[in-house]
């Protein structure tokens, strides 16, 4: 067997899968036929949305509906990606580069002109998010990219921050969204009811802590599984008996 | 003839959906399976976002968007633990697929 | 002008689902992650003509630039460890 294809994994046309082709297809069909069933002109919440507008402390209607019209669904969203990295750290260690290979000018070079770029854009697409599009998803994700350009280039060449400053950076995001959803409600408001007055200023808030989790997160992910010093997390390994 | 843009990029969503279905239930590789449950996942966007377009008026429904820019989000975290779920499914059955029932270990 | 934008988005989604189609059933899985890459960005193109240019960025950041690193990743760290069990296997017999 070739290490590059495993032979069981073919994709040929067998009669097994003709029979799942068919399953699919009369499943697409149905849902086709609904789809022409649904009105062409529908317009939704986009009334209501755009009416609250003004009040909602950002221009950007998109940036609205995440931050503050459902916000609730972005501080479970937030959750969730903290959740994943919890899963990744208790099913896997991550990759040791084991030999890296000597650096490499060209890449360097290139990066040294790039990765400054990048982070302005960063910053550009955050503040950006409340007037245009943008955001601190779509910023967050572009940090993570430089982070795992960055990773890659270096290949472990140099050590890891330490374990508790991405514990930090990974819990930022939900703890300031919470602290936040939370603290509309001591003047007596109710929770996530942001006051309009200061709308914008807490949207702002939210989304910076929260690009920092996304990005670290997003890093975490890549780097697929708990790090070699994080002592935490190492000693509750259990010895296992294939290969990791 | 006018075909409206809404029609094709639902029907479109649609399609990707099937084709990710398809490759889910009859490819065994799991990484495969990973890719066919983004290209769903995929096709599924391609829907709401097409709905939302229904909108009159030059701005769209900004609520199916939210929603969108959430599910690519949680898309993207739900791709990267199932990775390692199947890394460590390779690492402990030497091999990158689904254990067959028949088998017991 | 209408047409024109009708036959624009025939070719789109077209090529998109024919990309799909040969990333899923590519034999060679690194060909098929790559493929994937290059239908994240068709999407971009499809969000953008739906008026969706928030979801364009994120899809082009998330969707195709971190998923495609992650598959990658995974893609190489499976070779290698098919590659150390082989060694281990004959090493044992």
């Amino acid at each position: 067997m070739t290490p590059q294809q495993n032979p069981r994994d073919d994709t040929r046309f067998t009669a097994r899968r003709a029979l799942v082709l068919a399953f699919v297809l009369a499943g697409a069909s149905a849902l086709g036929w609904a789809v022409f069933s649904l009105p062409l002109d529908a317009s939704g919440l986009t009334g209501p949305a755009l009416e609250q507008l003004a009040k909602s402390g950002v221009t950007n209607p998109v940036t609205a509906a995440v931050l503050n019209y459902r916000g609730y669904d972005t501080l479970i969203e937030i959750g969730v990606l903290l959740l994943s990295v919890l899963g990744v750290w208790s099913v896997a260690k991550a990759d040791t580069f084991a030999n890296p290979p000597p650096a490499s000018p060209v890449l360097w070079s290139f990066l040294r002109l790039v990765l400054p770029v990048m982070l302005l854009i960063v910053g550009y697409l955050l503040w950006i998010g409340s007037f245009a599009p943008g955001g601190a998803f779509q910023a967050g994700a572009i940090l993570a990219g430089a982070i795992v350009l960055w990773l890659l280039a270096d290949a472990g060449r140099t050590p890891l921050p330490r374990a508790w400053m991405l514990r930090v950076a990974l819990a930022l995001g939900l703890v300031v969204f919470i602290a936040v959803a939370v603290g509309v409600m001591l003047p007596g408001g109710k929770l996530l009811e942001y006051p309009p007055a200061h709308a914008g200023s807490l949207i702002l808030l939210i989304e910076s802590a929260a690009l920092v989790s996304i990005a670290a997160t997003l890093a975490a992910l890549f780097l697929g599984g708990r790090l070699a010093n994080d002592s935490d997390a190492t000693n509750s390994a259990k010895p296992q008996k294939g290969a990791r | 003839m006018k075909l409206d843009p809404v029609l094709l990029y639902a029907l479109a969503g649609v399609g990707l959906f099937a084709i990710g279905l398809y490759a889910l239930i009859a490819y065994q590789h799991l990484l495969r399976k990973i890719l066919a449950l983004n290209v769903m996942g995929s096709g599924v966007f391609l829907f709401l976002i097409a709905m939302a377009y229904r909108a009159p008026g030059p701005v769209p429904d900004p609520v199916p968007h939210a929603m969108v820019l959430t599910g690519i989000v949680v898309s993207v975290c739900a791709t990267g633990l199932a990775l390692a779920l199947a890394h460590r499914v390779h690492a402990e059955t030497r091999q990158m697929k689904l254990p067959d029932e028949s088998a017991d270990s | 002008m209408s047409t024109l934008l009708s036959l624009f988005d025939g070719v789109l989604l077209l090529s998109l689902l024919w990309l799909a189609w040969r990333a899923l059933a590519a034999p060679d899985l690194f060909k098929g992650i790559v493929l994937f890459i290059a239908f994240g960005l068709l999407m971009a193109i499809a969000w953008v003509r739906l008026r969706a240019p928030d979801i364009a960025l994120a899809e082009v950041a998330v969707g195709s630039g971190i998923t495609g690193a992650l598959l990658l990743s995974a893609l190489a760290r499976s070779r290698r460890l098919e590659k150390e069990q082989a060694e281990q296997g004959s090493d044992r017999e």
